[in-house]
């Protein structure tokens, strides 16, 4: 079983050179830390940002220069910055290659859910579903199942929609299945775990 | 005609009224009119009505127009980190419209443009879409979004000149110039006002013609989320 780095190094494993790509908040943000040798890959921050550099060092903080988590980050020689409504003119329009992002739900044809859960509390969905309609790739990281064991790969997802038929690739603790006609593909399993695990932990249908 | 203020009271003088519509720049804490916001909370404006990404945390950016009970409804795209807002949301004292954020960002771009709808793939499928026009292009289908057009913009720039040219400093620009665009009248508050013809016209990032009223002032530019590495 893949603990939250092992899975961050292999969606790392996802990126191409020259890419530029959108990382999510939680285990995605730790993708950065693993970027293969030899791929130069651009980070975009939604918040209008191309070229997106490490945490600074302490006492270099700069409050006009966060990422979307709106975390003190840095520049890099060749960062760009734009507004909100450019940085979504690139994202909708299809120029981001891929969004690597956490999920509660994802289902068998695709569909995301993880921006609400009805009678909690509702923060809002910030610029994940416009990143799900417009980016290249979408690639899910998250845990195979909730903290009750019940699995997040569904028929159906039970929670509010982020998108519908956005999801591409999911890589959790278990392995790395992807979204193709008919169902789920599994294309990996992560070491120490059994195909039957893997499908006994998966409600959505699995397709060879 | 004059653009230059004093202050951020005299900025605002005859321009606020009760029930108004206001579209604010920021995201986050990073680039918000702290100094306008402050003065609309002296002024008192109630039934207030923002189209701004976030609201500010309890005591800083818009989370001071909460706390005196002055905002009416907040067009959003993330509200996560505001306690009051949420409390405030849950027993029905505040209404809340959520915006998928590049939505918001193209509705205030829209709405400043004269473009009064737009359609987009964002949110199909989604509780988003209940209600609006679905259309296809091309075999895919997009929703329309309307055009945001706001009684008053107020925005955070780095230096303006007198004829309101403006320059933002990094990602403190984000939603301020969509907002700038999207107000029948915008109001900048900057940290320094330069000498006409000292910005390299080259690289003025919203010009002028957007900002009738600036003034100048002393930013407390508060960071929400210090991160540091090690050195």
């Amino acid at each position: 079983m893949w603990d939250r780095n092992q899975m961050a190094e292999r969606a790392a494993q996802e990126l191409q050179d020259g890419w530029c790509v959108n990382l999510g908040i939680g285990i995605p943000t730790l993708v950065s830390n693993y970027i293969p040798e030899g791929i130069e890959v651009t980070l975009q921050s939604e918040n209008g940002m191309l070229g997106m550099g490490p945490f600074p060092i302490s006492g270099e903080e700069d409050a006009d220069l966060i990422n979307a988590g709106k975390q003190t980050i840095t520049e890099l020689p060749q960062t760009a910055y734009f507004d909100s409504a450019e940085s979504f003119g690139m994202i909708r329009g299809g120029k981001i290659a891929m969004a690597i992002l956490g999920a509660m739900e994802v289902t068998e044809n695709g569909d995301l859910a993880n921006w609400m859960i009805p009678g909690k509390l509702v923060k809002g969905m910030g610029g994940a579903m416009d990143l799900v309609a417009g980016v290249g790739r979408v690639v899910v990281v998250m845990d195979h199942t909730n903290k009750h064991g019940v699995s997040k790969l569904l028929k159906e997802c039970t929670l509010p929609l982020t998108g519908k038929s956005v999801v591409d690739r999911i890589i959790t603790n278990l392995g790395v299945l992807d979204v193709v006609e008919g169902g789920l593909k599994i294309v990996e399993i992560a070491d120490g775990v059994s195909e039957g695990e893997l499908r006994a932990a998966t409600e959505a249908t699995i397709v060879k | 005609m004059k653009k230059v203020y004093g202050s951020a009271a005299e900025a605002l003088e005859g321009v606020l009224f009760d029930g108004m519509f206001i579209a604010s720049g920021g995201f986050g804490l990073c680039g918000i009119p702290e100094l306008l916001l402050e003065a609309i909370k002296v002024a008192g404006t109630k039934e207030l009505t923002f189209a701004s990404n976030n609201a500010g945390v309890d005591d800083f950016g818009i989370g001071i127009l909460l706390q005196t009970k002055q905002v009416k409804k907040m067009i959003s795209s993330y509200v996560g980190e505001n306690a009051e807002f949420m409390r405030q949301y849950l027993s029905g004292e505040l209404e809340l419209e959520f915006n998928p954020q590049g939505t918001l960002a193209e509705r205030m771009r829209a709405g400043g443009c004269g473009i009064p709808g737009f359609y987009t793939k964002t949110g199909v499928g989604t509780v988003i879409a209940d209600g609006k026009d679905h259309k296809d292009f091309n075999g895919e289908t997009y929703i329309m979004e309307e055009g945001i057009v706001a009684d008053l913009a107020i925005v955070k720039a780095w230096k303006a000149d007198a004829t309101g040219n403006l320059v933002f400093r990094k990602t403190a620009r984000n939603f301020n110039p969509p907002a700038a665009m999207c107000g029948k009248i915008c109001i900048v508050e900057v940290e320094e006002i330069v000498e006409t013809g000292s910005l390299d016209p080259d690289a003025i990032h919203l010009p002028g013609i957007y900002v009738h009223r600036i003034f100048q002032g002393d930013h407390e530019k508060r960071i929400e989320q210090r991160t540091v590495r090690e050195a």
